[in-house]
């Protein structure tokens, strides 16, 4: 599958997610945000660049609870609950949240 | 009055079980799939709140070292995932001493802190799992 964008055309797999993680770009993000009919916030950023970082740094999109921990510790326990991460990602950090920060799905997303 | 027994009973399965898991690594990281395949059944395995240790043997020390540059042959790096299993609560990391020795590695030069641990002592904490994985 693909999609095209000013232009460009990205490759995604089946489920949406971006094949090639260079790809990712903040117009792509709002591309894919948009197909989930999410409007992105400043509080929606927060979570998809502390994604990527955790991908530069591990080379692993985290499991949901392990994202929701280590959300708390850096952004503070009222961001680091599932509550508040599935407010923002109705359908899940996991599969939304990774899709829209370019990464592939989380190992262990059962 | 049906679905708080179901509640009861669902309490009682998951609280009971815990088991003590240990994967054995003992492939060098890159040339064969075990190396990254055993990881991800360990990323896997600690949704299931179990007892999880890992343990590299042989080549299975190469998985740990530092430094790990894979231009050359095409693959990723997944060397750096290594440091995310204590976000992921897995924490016992045991290394073989003679296998570390034989390489003329030692802790300094792995990714992750480790305990290392002779023979002996290897044998004594396999013979205390319940279920023993080998990679």
């Amino acid at each position: 599958m693909a999609f095209e964008l000013n232009g460009n055309t990205y490759e995604t797999d089946e489920e949406g997610y971006l094949v090639n993680l260079g790809d990712w770009s903040e117009d792509v993000a709002g591309f894919l945000a948009q197909q989930e009919k999410i409007d992105l916030t400043q509080n929606h950023w927060e979570v998809v660049n502390f994604l990527r970082e955790y991908y530069n740094d591990y080379q692993i999109a985290p499991a949901v609870r392990v994202l929701t921990k280590a959300i708390g510790k850096k952004l503070g326990a009222d961001k680091g609950n599932s509550k508040y991460l599935y407010e923002l990602f109705p359908y899940g950090p996991a599969k939304q949240a990774c899709k829209i920060a370019g990464l592939p799905k989380p190992t262990g997303c059962i | 009055m049906n679905e708080s027994a179901g509640g009861v009973d669902l309490q009682e399965e998951t609280s009971g079980t815990v088991k003590k898991f240990m994967f054995v690594n003992r492939k060098a990281p890159y040339g064969t799939v075990y190396a990254l395949e055993g990881l991800e059944v360990v990323l896997i395995s600690a949704a299931f709140d179990q007892d999880v240790s890992m343990v590299f043997i042989d080549d299975g020390v190469y998985e740990l070292v530092k430094g790990q540059n894979t231009k050359a042959i095409g693959m990723k790096n997944f060397s750096p995932t290594y440091r995310a299993l204590e976000g992921y609560d897995i924490e016992k990391l045991y290394v073989d001493e003679e296998s570390l020795a034989a390489r003329g590695l030692t802790t300094e030069k792995l990714l992750v802190p480790v305990e290392v641990l002779n023979t002996a002592q290897m044998a004594e904490l396999m013979d205390q799992q319940d279920v023993v994985i080998s990679f």
